[in-house]
Parts: C-alpha cells; structure tokens; sequence
C-alpha cells in the first residue's frame, strides 16, 4: 500500500488556500468526500490481507485524524475571521451623542420648597395649606391684626373685595389649621409648615407681586423662645449644609407673635435678614381657642425665593418669574 | 424717623461711638435701616470773607478774589462761581486740603496764582446738587473750621421703627430707649412753665371726651411771625428731614420731633367764636393746607369753631386758619387723641402727616400740657409776643392697668435663666413703676407706652433688654410620632417628577393674568377681579394656566427657543355665588420637535397623540383600576377637530388639544402648540393594589382587521366592547388604523388584538372561535363593523 503521509501537507496547503467555509468544504471532500483520497484509501483496505490490515488501517487513521484535526484547524480560523469580520462590520462611533429624549426640569422655587418640607419632616412636621384668596379675617383680625391697625398699612394688600384680599402671607395657615384641629378634636401638639404663595403690591428689583412663604408652626406645652431659635438654626445649617452657620434675632413686631424678632443669618461676613418670627400670640391662641397659659408655640415666616437666591447664587428676583429656559434649565 | 445723632446725644450721654450706638438701637429693636454722614469726609475748609474780587485778566467767568481766611494776611484765589463777591462769607478749601476727589494745591489758573478754592455745598458733599458758593450768614467768624461751624461732624440716623413702638417717634423717646437699653444717664432740660401775660383765652368745648380725652390751648397775642428761624432750629429740623416754612411752623414742628407730640397753631384772628371738638357732621367740607378740600364724613374728628370745621383732628390743619406772615396773635393746641378715631383717616384721604402718624399709633398723653409750655417758650423767645393762660380740658385719660409678669413665665417662655434682680434693674431702667412680690413683677406702664398691656408686652421688653444675642438656641424636646403617609394620594412633587421625566420644564406664572386672556381664550367673562392690580395685565385671577404658559412660551421663542415643554402645577380661581373657590390644576404645554433635534431620530413635529401620552401616564392610565377615557369636545382656546375632554372613571377631569390656528396666528407661533390641563385632585388618587391570582393557563391572541364608517370613534368602540364583557375575551387592543387602498371610501380599518382567557381550562380552538363571533357579532349589530378579507 502507497504511502499516504504525503496526503496531509496536501491536505494542509489545500486548507490554508481556503478563504471561505464553503472552500474549505469542497476543499475537504478531495480528501474526506465520497470520492477523495482517503476514502478511496479506505475502500481500498478490503482488498488487502487480513495481515496487513489492521497496520495500514492504522496508516490511514493517522492521515485521516491529521487531516481532520487540520480541517478543525482551518475552520476555527476561518470562523474567526469571519466573526472579526462581522465584528468589524458591527463597529460604530461609540461617541455619538446618545438619541436623546429631552429631561424636563423642576424650578428653583420647587427646589427649595422640596428641600425645606423634606428637612421640616425629617422632624415631624406636617405640611398644611390654605386658600390664596384669603378673608380679611384670617389674614388679619385672626392674626391680631385689628382693621385700621397700622400694621395693615404695611402689608400693602391685593383687595378682591372688602372682605376678601390675596393672602399677604402664609401666617393665616396657623389659625386656620389650629381652628380646624381643634374642630377635629384634635389638641397640641401642633407640628406644621405652611408652604405657598403670597401676595403684596410691590414690584421692583427687589420685590415681586408674587412670592412664596413658608410659615412654620409648633405649639406645644413647654416650646420656648430657644427652641424657636434652635429650630431654625439647625434648618438653615441643614438647608444651607453649612454647621458653621449661626442665626441672629432682632426684636422686631408682629401682631401675631410676642416675642417677635427677625431673623438674620450668618452669610459671608455679614448678617442676611431672611424672616421673621416670635412666640404664637396670646390673642392668636384666643381666636382658636386654645389655652395660652397651658400651650406656647413658636411661628416663624420665611421667604422662598431669599432662600433659592442665596443656596443657588441668583442674583435677581425677577428671573424666578420670568421663567426663561435658559435660566431655568440651569437648575437640573 | 430720621434725625441728628448730635441733636441725640445732647440728650442722653452715651459712651458708644456712632457704630456701637447704632447697633445697640438695632439689637434693641430699634433698626437703624441708615447711617450717613452730613457731609463727606474734608479738612482744612474754614469760614472766609472775599475781601475784593476782580475780573480775570484772561477768563471771562473768572474772578480774582482776595480772601480773609483769618490769617495775616490775605489769600488771592481765582474763582468761576457768578455769586462770588466782594463781602460775601463762604468756606474756603486751604492748600492741602482734601476734599472729596480734589486735593487743593497751589496753582496757576489761566497765569495768576490761586491759593485755596472757595466752596459749594456739593463740593463739601452737603448737598448732591448747588449753584455757587455756599452762603454763609454774615455773624460767621472768618477763620473758623467749617465743620464745627457748620457742625458737620454730624450723622442722619434712619430709624426703621415698628408701629408698636410711638414712644420713640421722638428724639426724647429715643433718648429714653438708648437710658432704657444701656443704662446711660438722661440729659433733659427741664420745661419751664410760662406764666401768663394777659388773661385773654379761648372758650375750649370738647364735645367728644372719648375721642379727645385732653386738649389744652393758649392764646399768644403780638408776635412776629416773620422773625427768622434760628439756624441751630433749621438745622436740626433739617436733619430730620423737614423743611423750614416759617418760624411758627419750624417751632411746632420742632416740638413734634423733640417730644413727639404734634402741635398746631391757629391764625387767632380768623377764628370765630369758641373751639370746639366735635365730629363732622355730613355735608360739611374742610380745605386742608395741602390745598385739598375733602368732604367730610361722620367719623372724622374735627377742631371747629362758630363758622364751622378748622382742622381735620390729630391729621391736618385747615388752610383758611393757617399761620401767614401777616398773623400777629395765634392760638396754639396741644391735645391728645384717641388713636382709634385718628387710625386710618389720613390713609383714607390718601396721604399720611408727621401728626397722624403719631396719633393713630399713641402719643404721650402725660406729656401734652409739657409740649404747649415748651412750645410757648420757644416762640416767646424767637417771635416774643404776650402769653395767655392755657386752656387745658381733660376727661378719662387711657388706663394704664398694672400688667403682672411671672419670674416663671418669664424664663420658660424664652427659654433662658434670668435673676429676679436683673429683671428688676431693667424694668427700672425702662422706667417703669413695679412692685415685686414673690416671683411676680406688677408693672404700671408709663403713659407713653401704648405697647404694654399683657404679659408677653413685658416678657418682649425684658428680652429685648437682657438681649435677644444672649438666648442660646436649644432644639426642642418632643415625643416622636410618625407621620402619615398616604398610598393612595400622590405627592404633587411625584407628578412634578413625572412630568420632567417625559421632557417637561416646570415653570411659574404669575396668579393673576391679562383680563383679555380670560375673557378671549377662555371664555371666562366674570373672572374674580382685583381691586387694585399692580397692572391692568395683571388684573383678575387666573381660571386657567394656558395663559401663562403661552406667555412663557411667547417669550421664550422670543430668544430663540424652537422647542419648548412646560408645566405649571397651580392654583386656579373661581367664583360661584359670591364664595371663591381654589383648584390646584396641573397643565402642560408643548411646541415643536417631538424629540430634541438629534442625528439618530428624525425630526417630526409633536402631535396630539404625543401629548395624549403624557395625560395618559399623569392619570395612571394604565392602571386596570382607573378608566382613563377621552371624548371630542369644544374649547374656545383649542382647535374644534382636535380637542378631547378628559374623563377618569366617566368624570370630567381636565382637557387636551391642540391650540386653536387663530391662537397660534395671534401668538405668531410658528407651530402647532398643544396644551393639557387636569384637576390636580384627581390625578394624585390611586387605588391600593389588591393581589389578584395570576393565571397558570396561558391567553391565546388573535390578530383581526374590522372595515368601520370613518366617523365612529375608537373609544366608542372599545368602551362597547368593554361593557359587553364578552365570555373568555379578557382584553382588546388597537394595533392600527388604515384607510386607503383595499379599504372602502369614508371607511377605516381597524387593527384589533384580542387576548382570551379561560381562568379554569386551556382554550380550544373552537372556544376563541366562539368568541371571536361573538365580538365580531357585536360589533357588527352596533357599529355596522365587518371583518376585512
């Protein structure tokens, strides 16, 4: 029988000619196909001897793995080369701008009225609203404002009626939500902030006709003038992430708090006023029938957009309502 | 309340400097909104005489002047002021001297020499504005420092007082709050009584005790009322921001700031009869001194005599009365007021006086029969003249009840430790009469304080004392409750969320709108009114949010926006039978590209069904407990073929459309605009989930085409489906709308995905055939529907 280890450099040079899976098919059958050279080697072993068999048997066996482990060989690196292919294909410029969907924004005013409820109910406060269109009574005689006291010229009022103005802050939340407890047996302690928007006739640099409060009021048996101190100092270093912040207070006059003080904060050096607030009024307390002997309670008022203008650096009020995208999209 | 730090602390002896002084006001509750120098800061500025002055050789306006500046020998000074003169007193700028951005140098102008520069008040920083040299009166002593002569190492302190506060709307009340807060010394001159001259007085008839519990006047006969006001006098009322008018004027306007009780005096010759202090009857009318005559109303406290009103009370006095330079005997009032009768007159009449102002905040009625003695004094001296008896009527002066104050409420309700003795001394220092028994202070206020009544009057004045810097802040102690948290009602902050999630910017508008917005985009025309807006296009509120979103939108296209998704979450305000309602409303707007101009999608304009989406995911629509329907409607905004109501659970709950063309053509947009707004309420429920078992048998889908008339809505036809609660069919989805080739005219197709389901069994075929009849059957009886081949 005719040596055949000649067949596998064949073999092996045809493969490696191959480019593609079909070649290397075609390229296989000269060897390993119905007719190709070692099957003809095989049929070819029935005409030996029963001696020489089993050793050229053995021959070919060697060729024909050699062969095949060629084949598996070729194939590999032919699929190889084909999924690089396809892989090179497949490439894109991962730095393409992603296909975008546009994100929206909240405004700032959001932002800090977020904050501010978040930091006041980290401590048990409780939000609690009222109406804008607000009666003279809540947003004055309630509050201890008497008709013709010269408080009232003060508060330069938006009138819808005689008995009806735009709420000229969020103080008439108090007696609103006190009243309302009460009617709801409810008693204190009493834990709220008061967020929302007020109105005052005033429009420059530094005013708008439109702005936002929040009021916070605690009522209970033993609250005290430093713990309205307290309260508000540790919200505003919270607010602020600032512990090196301290608040001042400056006798000041509410009808509706006595104590009274404005608040001023530590900023840059300086003192910032940014609120005002006192000890809940006797006569308050008389509108709603609470006892002032029993319960104190401390309210404080204190302005949003200050708040925003400070944390976010803004430097004029009127961009808050001028709601210009550019300014706007900045606080994302 | 403006005034002269120097005129201040000739009256109390303090050893703070005027920082020091102005932030003991301030921490005292007194704020000092203002402290400004009387004039810049200068030096080596004397008094001089212009000895000669002669025309420039070389310069038409200029003079050559030689000036006495007090020294050996006098200067030559080239000057360009007209008033400059021979004999004329001015100040004078020495070589040397600095003055605000000038520093005076011997020089040459136009080849002579100068030595020094005569003055204006606005060179010396007086004033903001002069022409020419600042006149000087001729008793002025050449040589003399111009400060001191002119006492400018002065300070204009602004009080920013709060109302509670009367007693210190003088320099004496002041005085006596700096006494009260530091514990410095008093310096009062005491107030001489003048003793009468003649014995001529007017009959004083007060028919209203309770409005005018106390008026006292006096005749002063033979003055002149042309004598000049003292400079000294002018120069405090000049600090205080009051002009001088005439001697009279100046004198009782100088009471009113020494002692802050407002005075008044009467042309004596022109009154008729006996005074009276009566309220106005109707029809009766007063010419005020400001040359406004009022008619008067039956609450307004007059001075009147036989002919009639004289002055409006405790406000303004009557022109045809008033002091001239032709009065010789006048008739002077000092009296005190009830501050509710005087409260709101002036701001009723549209202005506010120096007098009102005090009154209706509370004048020291101990001190009213003091201020006539005073006042007479000072125009005995500058105007002499003959003093009457004064006429003095008194009725029930206000109470001052003795107010208690408790150690023990005192210390908890501030939080703070504070010794028995320290309260004692304060009180003391306020001047305040008390005894102490125990742990309790009873306290008489002082007549001049009309701001202490209850005992947190007392504990506010004792803290404002001891010092509001000196109570340490400590956070409360409390018992620790959770509070509430609701599944069922969304925070408006987690529909904010979703909102800017789909793309939207948060935007806010202002309450009140343009009247035209509500009446022509929204039909609305009776919307709540304000009676005074701050512009007449911010006059009545809002009962929509479009149109400050279409203004926000306006203005953003105005700088070069192309793209803009907006939302607003406010309050929207109706009225309905005289009550006003609030609504908070959520609503949206969005203008142009549906996606953001990009290279990897194309750019296609926002539609209806874009926005629709948006509702969709606000309502929770696709929760199986909520129906989220829509039907076609109107709206006078939006645009007739492309508006739906919005209904949750069959209720109206907001609406969405496109913005009418007339509207975009008004707005000049340059693309369709499509706006959204619902009921906030309604969008915040939710349903609790309830677990439901889940299936193990898997649904069977079948795909069909049914050919409908074009008119009929798709709502319509899935909500029929729905209510017929077919057996075994558990959902139908729309999958595509066709109208074209293969599909009649005025015909559409629609795509419909069925999903059935049988809890119990696995379908057979023949079951979803079953029911695929079944629908069709329906839909065929309702809407003339066939199955398309």
């Amino acid at each position: 029988m005719a040596d055949l280890t000649h067949l596998i450099a064949e073999a092996e040079a045809d493969f490696i000619n191959t480019a593609s899976m079909n070649d290397l098919e075609i390229a296989k059958a000269k060897y390993l196909g119905k007719s190709g050279s070692l099957t003809d080697a095989l049929k070819g072993l029935g005409k030996l001897s029963a001696e020489e068999r089993p050793a050229a048997g053995a021959a070919i066996n060697v060729v024909k793995q050699a062969i095949e482990a060629a084949l598996t060989a070729r194939r590999e690196s032919i699929l190889n080369a084909e999924q690089a292919k396809q892989l090179a294909q497949e490439s894109i410029d991962v730095t393409l701008p992603a296909r975008a969907q546009s994100q929206g924004g909240l405004h700032p005013v959001t932002l800090t009225l977020k904050r501010v409820e978040e930091l006041f109910h980290s401590i048990g406060f409780d939000v609690a609203t009222g109406p804008e269109i607000e009666t003279d009574f809540y947003n004055f005689t309630a509050l201890n404002i008497p008709e013709d006291h010269p408080a009232r010229a003060m508060h330069d009022t938006f009138y819808i009626d005689e008995a009806n103005v735009l709420r000229t802050h969020t103080s008439p939340v108090q007696a609103r939500y006190m009243e309302n407890a009460l009617k709801n047996n409810q008693t204190p302690p009493f834990k709220i902030i008061a967020p929302g928007r007020v109105y005052r006739v005033d429009s420059d640099a530094t005013h708008s006709p439109m702005f936002h409060q929040v009021e916070g009021l605690w009522v209970d048996e033993n609250i005290s003038f430093a713990n309205l101190k307290g309260v508000v100092q540790d919200f505003l270093q919270k607010f602020f992430e600032r512990d090196d912040l301290t608040v001042r207070f400056r006798p000041s006059f509410f009808p509706f708090t006595e104590p009274s003080a404005e608040m001023d904060m530590s900023w840059n050096g300086g003192w910032l006023e940014i609120g005002g607030c006192g000890m809940v009024h006797p006569e308050v307390f008389k509108h709603v029938n609470i006892d002032s002997e029993k319960y104190r309670g401390f309210a404080f008022g204190l302005g949003i957009e200050r708040l925003t203008m400070l944390r976010y650096g803004v430097n004029d009020l009127r961009h808050f309502f001028n709601n210009d995208l550019r300014f706007l999209s900045q606080f994302k | 309340m403006q005034f002269s730090e120097n005129w201040l602390r000739s009256l109390v002896h303090t050893e703070l400097d005027s920082q020091a002084l102005s932030h003991a006001l301030t921490m005292a509750g007194l704020e000092v909104e203002e402290i400004q120098p009387v004039a810049a800061s200068f030096s080596k500025v004397v008094v001089a005489r212009i000895i000669s002055a002669e025309k420039h050789p070389d310069a038409d306006r200029l003079q050559v002047c030689q000036v006495d500046v007090g020294l050996s020998a006098p200067l030559q000074i080239v000057c360009g002021a007209a008033n400059a003169r021979a004999g004329l007193i001015a100040p004078c700028a020495l070589v040397g001297a600095e003055l605000p951005g000038i520093s005076i140098k011997q020089a040459k102008v136009r080849g002579i020499e100068s030595f020094g520069m005569m003055c204006s008040s606005k060179e010396l920083g007086i004033t903001a504005e002069a022409t020419g040299l600042l006149e000087l009166d001729s008793d002025a002593i050449v040589g003399q420092d111009i400060r001191e002569y002119l006492d400018l190492n002065d300070h204009l302190f602004t009080l920013k007082l709060t109302p509670n506060r009367s007693d210190c709307l003088s320099l004496t009340g002041i005085a006596r709050d700096i006494v009260a807060i530091t514990g410095a010394k008093a310096n009062f001159e005491a107030i001489p009584t003048v003793m009468a001259e003649h014995a001529e007085a007017k009959q004083v008839i007060v028919n209203e005790p309770v409005a005018c519990p106390r008026y006292c006047g006096r005749l002063i006969t033979g003055i002149n009322a042309q004598a000049a006001t003292p400079a000294w006098m002018v120069k405090r009322l000049e600090r205080s921001g009051l002009r001088s008018i005439s001697v009279v004027v100046d004198i009782t306007n100088y009471v009113l700031l020494a002692l802050g009780q407002p005075m008044h005096a009467f042309d004596a010759a022109k009154l008729h009869g006996d005074i009276n202090v009566r309220f106005a009857q109707e029809g009766e009318s007063l010419g005020l001194l400001n040359d406004q005559t009022i008619e008067l109303k039956s609450d307004d406290l007059l001075i009147a005599d036989a002919n009639g009103p004289l002055a409006l009370a405790g406000v303004m006095g009557g022109q045809a009365s008033a002091v001239s330079d032709a009065t010789t005997d006048i008739f002077l009032e000092s009296a005190f007021f009830t501050p509710a009768v005087i409260a709101g007159k002036a701001r009723r009449l549209g202005f506010s006086t120096d007098s009102s102002y005090r009154f209706e905040r509370g004048v020291d009625f101990g001190n009213t029969r003091n201020a006539i003695e005073y006042a007479t004094a000072l125009i005995k001296t500058l105007c002499g003249g003959q003093v009457g008896p004064v006429t003095e009527v008194m009725a029930t002066l206000p109470a001052r009840d003795s107010v208690t104050l408790r150690m023990s409420r005192l210390v908890s309700v501030l939080g703070i430790s504070l010794e028995q003795q320290k309260v004692a001394q304060l009180l003391t220092q306020l001047g305040f009469a008390f005894d102490c028994a125990d742990d309790v202070f009873t306290v008489t206020p002082p007549s001049y304080r009309f701001d202490i009544t209850i005992e947190e009057d007392l504990i506010e004045e004792i803290a404002r004392l001891h010092g509001y810097d000196h109570i340490t802040a400590i956070p409360p102690v409390a018992s620790l409750n959770m509070l509430a948290a609701p599944e069922q009602h969304l925070h408006l902050n987690q529909l904010r969320d979703g909102l800017v999630s789909a793309g939207y910017q948060e935007v806010v508008t202002y309450s009140f709108v343009d009247e035209s917005w509500e009446r022509d985009l929204l039909g609305n025309h009776s919307p709540i009114k304000l009676k005074n807006p701050i512009a007449s296009n911010l006059s009545v509120m809002r009962t929509s949010l479009w149109g400050g979103l279409l203004d926000t939108l306006t203005y953003n296209l105005n700088r070069k926006q192309e793209r803009a998704y907006l939302f607003e979450i406010g309050a929207v305000y109706h009225q309905q039978a005289g009550a006003y309602h609030e609504t908070t409303r959520v609503s949206g707007l969005a203008y142009g590209s549906a996606k953001p101009e990009q290279w990897a999608v194309s750019n296609a304009e926002i539609d209806f069904f874009d926005v629709k989406a948006n509702v969709d995911s606000l309502l929770g629509a696709d929760s199986s407990s909520k129906q989220v329907t829509y039907e076609k409607a109107e709206h006078s905004a939006l645009h007739p073929g492309q508006t739906a109501r919005v209904l949750l659970n069959g209720k109206a709950v907001g609406w969405l459309g496109k913005l009418h063309p007339k509207w975009q053509q008004h707005y000049s947009f340059a693309k369709s605009t499509y706006l959204f707004e619902l009921d906030a309420d309604a969008v915040v429920n939710r349903v609790l989930p309830t677990y439901q078992e889940v299936s193990k048998l898997l649904p069977v889908r079948r795909d069909l085409a049914i050919v409908l008339d074009e008119s009929i809505a798709v709502q319509t036809v899935l909500n029929a489906i729905n209510e017929e609660n077919i057996p075994l069919i558990a959902d139908v989805a729309l999958f595509d709308v066709y109208q074209g080739k293969g599909v009649p005219e005025s015909k559409k197709s629609l795509a419909l995905s069925v999903l059935m389901h049988d809890t119990q069994k696995t379908l057979t075929d023949s079951d979803a055939d079953t029911a695929i009849e079944n629908l069709l059957k329906l839909l065929q009886i309702k809407f003339d529907a066939a199955l398309r081949n």
